[in-house]
């Protein structure tokens, strides 16, 4: 080949894709830029506090685990209100995890969420006559399809007229939010409260049932089956192929002979479902009423959650894991140093940074020119 | 006249509201251009207001006399730059480190949200007595009102009566439109957000309009959030999470004005009226209330689906938004 006259030097560092990496090593990147973002909160928390960073650690494991005095036990009280928490927030990972698979970008899981919680909210108030297990049924049923149809409009629309989705999903919320005051209005208990307050609070209809005496055991139970078996859905099963055929290119997914549109509008069906199950979960299991905070974020912190695990339902729980314990540890923090509860958000927001810029090192390698030699 | 002074109050409100949204509509319309979805607008609204807050606080706090001039100077830098700061750190994120637009977006509105009502909250805690920031000098100077021109009646009222910021918006506005339709640069910036693998090949340098759309889009939309705590609120801070409904309301304008910023202005002045219209209609209850104020996201749901269904071309979101481009994948 000439040689080209107005050749450039050769860019000080080049990016290229990597093939593959170790499982150790990219678990290695993930948990030193963890550290890393721990030490900068850590920094940020000794100026405004001037106290060791190493007793506010210790703070926030107590806040999320329980305090450590003599008589100890794991699974305190506090220890369950994060394992409640979890599996709320992995409920609605779990959810998205079809929809992201699919590149289909539902960040309307806030307004799926609170649907889900007005149908099983309606079923507590208006069904409490009905014998437990029928009681539960129209509450799962509820709020399945509630969710579903809360997302079915933007995958209708996405599927026929290609309308962004992204933008769609996330319009949709705010009409759920509204929709939230609404019925909390409706509900309004006690009079002029501007709350549902507490839903029967006397014979518990509707509430979830202590399994082996736990308060939290049922969501854990119910959350575990979905886990599983979204796993198994889309790894094993024939739908969950298509939906992953479809995620890395339509046309391909259009020439093998697969019907593009109905993968779009069923994966969404799915993911929209079981948002709003887990609306169900949080009003059932949980808080035992509704309000407009009954998502509170989630919502869209599950969106993290589900692209940071790559759709593994399984990552989702460790993820899930250490999203709600920054945040139970920051609450302590805040409570006990007379801070307020937003450093929760502003710890959250610096890790979540970290972990996603660490994203970077475990797909790509980035190629110095002095070492640069031989062929390419 | 009873009726007229409601009315005018009510174009009023709908104006001083429709200028917090519009800075962030016109700031995202130019970062979306360029093929960037930045779902960090209501954190980088929070960061501008807090910013600009925190500047002028210890300014006022700490100068005998503060001068005005300097208070409005202070206030507009810190917003500016504390949100393009955010816009920086998500363009370092999603274009350098390939982060995906829409996770990096939204950890950007939790953790601007995070520091703002953190620190804001600090403020409030130092200022003691009441437990109430106020900055009075500097909100003073942005409250300062064009004189003569706003006693002139009712069109005098109606037209001069606000602060200053509320001109600026709609001249940024207008410069933007004229900006990216009339200049080379807002061509190239437009073709980097429609197919950047073709931009790239006629030598426009994507990183470089990617970075600065987003960090001078994210700039102006931080002045929303200067608006919203010197003007709207007076120069005092509330932790009610009010501005980041505004920022997801900004989010909701860009698409309703089609991307473009003149409409961006008409648009944030309709969903003002919207938004405030139901202390001025008769009969409704808390309940309807609640539904009326769904309006502005459903009609913006109806812009969305039209300009899908119609595919008039020029009417379209930017082919390439919210997708990466590296030149080694293509």
């Amino acid at each position: 080949m000439a040689k080209v006259a107005t050749h450039k030097r050769e860019p000080l560092v080049r990016i290229a894709k990597r093939d593959s990496m170790p499982l150790w090593q990219s678990v290695l990147i993930r948990v030193l830029s963890i550290v890393l973002a721990l030490v900068v909160c850590g920094v940020i928390i000794y100026m405004l506090i001037k106290v060791n960073p190493l007793e506010v650690y210790k703070s926030m494991v107590e806040g999320a685990f329980g305090a450590f005095r003599e008589d100890y036990k794991f699974f305190n009280r506090r220890t369950w209100i994060t394992i409640r928490d979890t599996m709320m927030l992995l409920c609605i990972a779990v959810g998205l995890a079809p929809a992201f698979k699919m590149r289909f970008w539902n960040i309307g899981a806030e307004g799926q969420i609170l649907v889900g919680g007005i149908a099983t909210a309606a079923c507590m108030i208006y069904l409490k006559t009905l014998p437990p297990v029928l009681l539960f049924v129209c509450m799962i049923v509820a709020s399945l399809l509630a969710g579903a149809l809360w997302s079915l409009l933007p995958a209708i629309f996405k599927a026929k007229w290609n309308t962004n989705e992204t933008l769609f999903t996330l319009m949709m919320n705010y009409v759920a939010i509204q929709l939230t005051s609404f019925f909390v209005a409706l509900w309004e208990n006690p009079f002029g409260s501007n709350t549902v307050g507490i839903i029967n609070p006397q014979g518990k209809e509707g509430w979830f049932p202590p399994v082996f005496g736990l308060d939290y055991m049922m969501n854990v139970i119910v959350v575990m089956i979905i886990t599983i078996g979204m796993f198994i859905y889309l790894k094993y099963s024939k739908q969950g192929y298509e939906i992953s055929v479809v995620g890395d290119s339509e046309n391909t997914a259009r020439y093998a002979g697969i019907n593009v549109k109905k993968v779009i509008i069923r994966t969404m069906l799915i993911s929209g479902a079981i948002c709003g199950l887990s609306g169900f979960v949080a009003v059932s299991g949980a808080s035992h009423t509704i309000s407009v905070n009954t998502a509170g974020g989630k919502g869209f912190t599950a969106i993290i959650v589900a692209w940071l695990a790559k759709f593994n339902t399984f990552t989702m729980i460790l993820i899930s894991l250490l999203l709600v314990f920054l945040d139970k540890g920051a609450i302590e923090i805040a409570s006990k140093y007379d801070l307020n509860d937003y450093v929760a958000s502003m710890i959250t927001g610096i890790i979540l940074f970290f972990i996603l810029g660490s994203e970077f090192f475990v797909n790509y390698r980035m190629i110095f020119r002095s070492k640069e030699k031989g062929v390419q | 006249m009873g009726n007229m002074n409601t009315l005018l109050q009510l174009l009023q409100s709908s104006i001083a509201f429709g200028t917090i949204i519009m800075f962030g509509a016109v700031g995202e319309i130019i970062t979306e251009k360029a093929g960037n979805l930045n779902l960090g607008i209501p954190g980088v609204m929070y960061l501008g207001a807090i910013s600009s807050l925190v500047g002028v606080f210890f300014y006022e706090k700490n100068v005998a006399d503060p001068n005005p001039f300097v208070c409005a100077v202070i206030a507009i830098l810190c917003a500016f730059l504390a949100a393009a700061l955010g816009g920086l750190l998500f363009s370092f994120l999603t274009i350098t480190l390939r982060a995906n637009q829409n996770v990096t977006g939204l950890t950007l509105t939790i953790f601007g949200s995070g520091v703002a009502n953190f620190f804001g909250g600090l403020l409030n805690g130092f200022s003691g007595g009441v437990g109430q920031i106020r900055v009075e000098t500097t909100s003073k100077v942005f409250m300062a009102k064009i004189p003569f021109l706003s006693d002139l009646g009712v069109v005098g009222k109606l037209l001069f009566s606000y602060g200053w910021l509320v001109y600026v918006a709609i001249i940024i506005a207008i410069l933007s439109q004229w900006f990216l339709n009339k200049t080379r640069s807002g061509l190239n910036l437009r073709a980097v957000g429609e197919n950047p693998a073709t931009a790239d090949a006629a030598g426009i340098n994507v990183t470089l309009y990617r970075y600065l759309a987003t960090c001078i889009g994210t700039g102006i939309a931080g002045l929303g959030g200067l608006y919203y705590v010197m003007d709207y609120t007076k120069g005092t801070w509330a932790n009610d999470g009010t501005m980041e409904n505004l920022g997801w309301l900004a989010v909701a304008l860009v698409i309703f004005a089609i991307w473009r910023p003149k409409n961006a202005i008409w648009g944030a002045y309709l969903f003002g009226l919207l938004f405030w219209a139901y202390l001025y209609i008769p009969g409704l209850t808390r309940k309807s209330l609640e539904l009326f104020n769904m309006l502005p996201y459903v009609v913006t749901i109806i812009v969305l689906v039209f300009t899908s269904f119609r595919k008039k071309r020029e009417n379209q979101p930017p082919n390439a938004l919210g997708l990466a481009y590296f030149r080694e994948e293509r």
